[in-house]
């Protein structure tokens, strides 16, 4: 009799010791943990909102100027208006005295219009409208980002994989390949690349944009394949790989299923950090003409106007041609690093103290 | 791990969710925080402080130390947390005081408020006093002096042994410069050469053999019991009146352990130096202890001498610590463990946070939190089952169940 | 220790070997008649002749496109690589060895001085925001040094060069020297500072792109290291917060710094391509992207080599650097 109450009260006890811990501790889901932590950092709230902005711009930009105005990105426009030109001349005269000599004269121009209310960031040299095109200009650039930081995470997923899980000589084989990629000197090898696929006449031009992203895939993969190849050394330890390893299950589902899915906060950090990367990258290419081939827009592109080679024209009177492109990358890597910053922050509170 | 679900706030069902923070919540929690943090910085970053503020005087001459009422807080992202919530004892001079508790149960925490070291800036002193008294007779109150005068305290008054003696030293500094760096600070007759000298004499007087090779190797080429001798030299370099230790053993190899404390009581004893030490293995503080401080979610529940602790514990809480000690279990008896957990450091309970875990609950222990009640000279504790005037009248919740 | 320099440098030949290869396959993207697209020229004023067109072809690769031919050719285009000899530009009219050798000191200046201002510049502060962590400053120097790595450097010098060179008129436009302004031939003093003038904006540009980077890098560390216990020791000897961050943590701080930096020091040597050309200054980037535009194919290869060299030197420097600079390393 006497034990028997003895388990009643033991019981009792631990019922109310259990409800207890709900009371006293919260039960958050470590997604929900991760976006807290998230949105509490106001740079990665300043970086989310600038991506959404240029995601906005960029996708649903150019649905609302097709609508309202019926622009599109290559559509000319000839803006007739009349220009002063002025050009000077030091010369020294007959006397011996230095002279200025004046030419003032005007022209009619149909390109290069001012901002106006139909234009707002005016019109460039080929008589694009320039709003229009920084919206083109944006979906080229953000598609071709995140297309490439998929192929280059799947293909790093790929190879890191197989070589943090067999180790030995397929590590060795796959490291030293991955050094060996991440040893090439990138934007110039990329600028090989890109002068050899333009200079292949098989190729047309309109194709030209795979052939770019395959090759900034393949400067960029390295990386991704460290990434995993480390977490799944890392992971390979643990005791629970220990008890999958039990279970019986196969290589592949071992690594694909069960290591891959742990490097994910890695590979979600290291992805939005590198989206801003290729954006430069992009940019950089389409600056130089190599990259996003004429005459479809792109933000590298339009900043190449100003390049002081071709004149200083456009650098010293026309910044509403390049300054807003140059702003836009700005904006969006910036953004890009922000956001992963913060997920790096929310993903592994440590570092915070 | 997929994206979608950070973002989709789904309620599970049978969770109780009323404790979850929302984001507005946890932003307004930090905001009032920083405030209160800037406001305990903003003191302890003044200088030029006249002396009287902190000034004070002991309550017994005989004492080294003081705590009385200490309150010290984290402020953290999810709420306050009471670390130390209401702490007095004495360390006597000569004597060696040793405070036991369960890992967070504040027992660091009230160190590290001693030495002005409390992980700021989210770990603030809020209020109570820790009084100290200097060689020269004069006595200070550490939770109001600046940074800048606890600094002439810290490592020569006042030195420290920590837990991890793999990590306690500076990796890329000889152990020579880290000994010799203590006595020139704070020894300002001190020559290169004489701090060298006290430095090796101080490693001989740890037990080290070869103190002038030690004297210049690194950190990393020592064992983790070297090492904790070289923590030891090196809070003993300045002849300190207090050393705290830290779970000074608790790394170590177990045929270390013993030799360490050995080597710390005698070294004490001959600068006549007192020790609060810092433990959560009772073993150590039966074998070392002069008194003991028992600590429980940041409050102190039973104090007292080695010998009314361990033959006459009053306490639920320490009665079951000392049934959980290994060796006690006859055998083929199951060891003792205390059923529950700690209640949640934030919001914590009005009532003794013992309750919900202890054995011999009454109705009035879920009511104000209880008082500490004296036993001995030295002995008190605050429970409710010692308290005459409050048992007779409430009802055991044992009984009527 | 011997044994794991010799198995680095064994290392870094290897990677060198696998770099070799692929830049070799690069070129052979290149279609046939490129050749003889850039060396018509040379043909028709006889400075070259056929036979010197299809040696290049095959030198290259470009003659015979069958698996031997190709490996056949490679193994040719490595020995002379390796003898030093890595051809002879089209462009330029020289040995590419010649070239590099004539343009790569003022890209080295330029790069190095840039360098240097950096590191002056991003360590105090990435040491300043670690011991603020989350105050004022340490968000204003991180937006700030983020936004560094954020521009794209043909943006900052066009933004630069319109507002300082143009509207204001301080610094020359491009060039490295003023085209105007005749000196007599003894003002050695005006020539330099001349050229110092021109210098400016690239080195700008340069220095304020860098210094994002290591200003993070350094902060993170110090973050590291002022959370380690050694750290709480040195507080509680009773050390002044500035001798536990300026002395105790700093040292520690300086290994991954060192080790790193160090790194990247052959690469001062590569070039600024943009920021070079932006500014038409006359460095080996300048000249590599010009030859690249050109299709000047032996003087790409024989850069994309030189690239890689320094790369994996920087690899190596840092490598042994940490076993010099920590004394953790230095004796297992």
């Amino acid at each position: 009799m006497q034990n028997d109450n003895i388990e009643k009260h033991d019981m009792g006890m631990n019922n109310e010791a259990e409800s207890s811990i709900e009371e006293n501790f919260r039960v958050i889901s470590p997604g929900r943990m991760v976006a807290k932590r998230f949105f509490k950092s106001k740079l990665s709230v300043a970086g989310l909102l600038m991506i959404i902005f240029v995601f906005l711009f960029s996708f649903i930009g150019p649905v609302i100027v097709n609508h309202t105005w019926g622009y599109q990105e290559t559509q000319v426009f000839k803006i007739e208006r009349i220009s002063d030109m002025v050009s000077t001349a030091d010369f020294i005269a007959a006397d011996g005295r230095t002279y200025t000599y004046y030419d003032k004269s005007q022209t009619v121009v149909v390109f290069k219009a001012p901002p106006s209310s139909e234009h707002w960031l005016g019109t460039d040299t080929s008589g694009f409208d320039i709003l229009t095109r920084l919206m083109y200009g944006g979906r080229i650039s953000l598609a071709i980002s995140f297309i490439v930081i998929i192929l280059e995470t799947i293909i790093g997923i790929i190879f890191g994989g197989l070589a943090g899980y067999f180790g030995k000589w397929v590590d060795q084989l796959i490291m030293r390949v991955v050094d060996t990629f991440a040893c090439l000197p990138s934007i110039p090898i990329l600028l090989v690349l890109s002068a050899a696929i333009s200079s292949i006449e098989s190729i047309p031009a309109e194709h030209r944009i795979y052939y770019l992203m395959a090759s900034l895939t393949l400067m960029g993969w390295t990386g991704v394949a460290r990434i995993v190849r480390g977490q799944i050394l890392m992971l390979r330890e643990q005791e629970y790989m220990m008890a999958a390893e039990t279970t019986g299950i196969s290589p592949l589902n071992k690594i694909f299923r069960h290591l891959v899915p742990n490097t994910m906060p890695q590979l979600i950090v290291s992805a939005t950090l590198g989206l801003g990367g290729v954006i430069l990258y992009e940019s950089t290419l389409s600056y130089l003409g190599l990259g996003v081939p004429f005459p479809r827009a792109a933000w590298g592109s339009m900043i190449a106007l100003a390049d002081p080679s071709r004149g200083q024209e456009i650098l010293a009177n026309y910044p509403n041609m390049w300054v807003p492109a140059g702003i836009l990358i700005v904006v969006t890597v910036l953004g890009f690093s922000f956001i992963g910053d913060g997920l790096r922050d929310a993903f592994d509170p440590r570092m915070k103290r | 791990m997929g994206m979608m679900k950070i973002f989709k706030r789904k309620k599970i069902q049978g969770i109780d969710d009323t404790h979850y923070l929302t984001l507005k919540e946890e932003i307004r929690i930090s905001k009032e925080n920083n405030k209160i943090i800037r406001q305990f910085e903003r003191r302890k970053a003044r200088r030029n402080v006249d002396e009287s503020e902190y000034l004070t005087q002991m309550r017994d001459p005989s004492n080294v130390v003081e705590f009385d009422e200490l309150h010290t807080y984290f402020y953290t992202e999810v709420g306050t947390v009471k670390a130390v919530n209401g702490v007095s004892f004495d360390i006597p001079e000569g004597k060696i005081i040793g405070v036991v508790g369960e890992s967070g149960c504040g027992k660091s925490v009230t160190s590290l408020s001693l030495m002005q070291l409390v992980q700021a800036p989210q770990g603030q002193i809020v209020s109570g006093s820790i009084r100290y008294k200097a060689s020269d007779g004069k006595c200070y109150d550490v939770t109001k002096m600046p940074t800048s005068e606890m600094l002439k305290i810290r490592g020569k008054d006042i030195a420290m042994i920590f837990q991890e003696p793999m990590t306690s030293l500076n990796p890329v500094f000889r152990i020579g410069e880290q000994m010799d760096e203590v006595v020139l600070l704070h020894d300002s007759s001190a020559t290169p050469e004489s701090a060298r000298k006290r430095s090796i004499e101080m490693l001989n007087l740890v037990g080290i053999a070869m103190a002038d090779k030690v004297y210049s190797s690194y950190p990393h080429e020592l064992s983790g019991g070297m090492r904790q001798r070289v923590m030891i030299a090196m809070a003993l370099s300045c002849d300190p009146r207090l050393i705290i230790a830290d779970e000074p053993t608790t790394a170590l190899d177990v045929t270390i352990q013993a030799q360490i404390l050995d080597l710390l009581r005698s070294v004490m004893n001959r600068i006549n130096g007192s020790i609060m030490l810092i433990t959560h293995d009772l073993g150590v503080i039966a074998e070392m202890a002069d008194e003991v401080v028992v600590m429980y979610a940041g409050r102190i529940i039973e104090k007292g001498s080695v010998r009314e602790i361990f033959h006459n514990p009053r306490h639920p809480y320490t009665i079951g610590l000392m049934k959980s000690k290994p060796g006690k279990a006859t055998q083929g008896e199951r060891l003792y463990s205390i059923k529950g957990q700690v209640p949640n450091p934030i919001n914590m309970p009005d009532h003794c946070y013992f309750y919900n875990r202890c054995d011999h609950r009454m109705e009035i222990c879920s009511k104000a939190y209880p008082e500490m009640l004296q036993f001995s000279p030295t002995h008190f504790s605050s429970c409710y089952l010692y308290d005459e005037n409050k048992v007779g009248d409430t009802k055991n919740v044992k009984e009527s169940e | 220790m011997w044994r794991y320099v010799i198995k680095r440098v064994l290392l870094a030949l290897l990677i060198l070997l696998g770099v070799s290869a692929l830049i070799y396959l690069l070129s052979m993207l290149m279609p046939a008649d490129y050749i003889d697209n850039q060396t018509s020229a040379a043909l028709a004023n006889g400075s070259m002749t056929q036979d010197d067109v299809n040696r290049l072809k095959e030198l290259y690769g470009l003659a015979d496109k069958s698996f031997g031919g190709i490996i056949k050719s490679y193994y040719s285009w490595l020995i002379s690589t390796l003898s030093g000899d890595l051809g002879f530009s089209f462009l330029y009219g020289k040995p590419v060895t010649e070239v590099i050798s004539d343009y790569v000191w003022l890209s080295f200046l330029i790069a190095l001085i840039s360098f240097v201002l950096q590191t002056v510049i991003a360590i105090p502060m990435g040491i300043k925001a670690a011991v603020r962590q989350y105050g004022v400053y340490d968000y204003t120097v991180s937006v700030f040094a983020m936004i560094g790595t954020a521009l794209p450097s043909f943006f900052l010098s066009a933004l630069l060069m319109n507002v300082l060179s143009i509207k204001l008129g301080l610094f020359p436009l491009q060039g490295l020297t003023s085209a105007t302004i005749v000196f007599a031939k003894d003002a050695h003093l005006e020539i330099f500072l001349d050229k110092a003038w021109h210098l400016v904006l690239p080195i700008t540009v340069l220095t304020v792109l860098g210094v994002g980077g290591t200003m993070r890098f350094t902060r993170t560390n110090m973050l590291e290291v002022l959370n380690s216990d050694y750290i709480r020791t040195a507080r509680a000897k009773g050390l002044s917060e500035n001798t536990v961050v300026y002395k105790h943590a700093f040292r520690n701080t300086m290994i991954p710094l060192i080790t790193s930096l160090s790194g990247m020091l052959p690469g001062l040597f590569g070039g600024a391509m943009i920021t070079e050309t932006v500014f038409a200054i006359p460095g080996i980037g300048y000249m590599a992207l010009r030859a690249t535009q050109q299709g000047d194919i032996p003087f790409i290869m024989g850069y994309n080599m030189f690239l890689a060299i320094l790369t994996v030197s920087g690899m190596l420097i840092s490598d042994l650097m940490y076993m010099v600079v920590d004394p953790r390393v230095k004796l297992s």
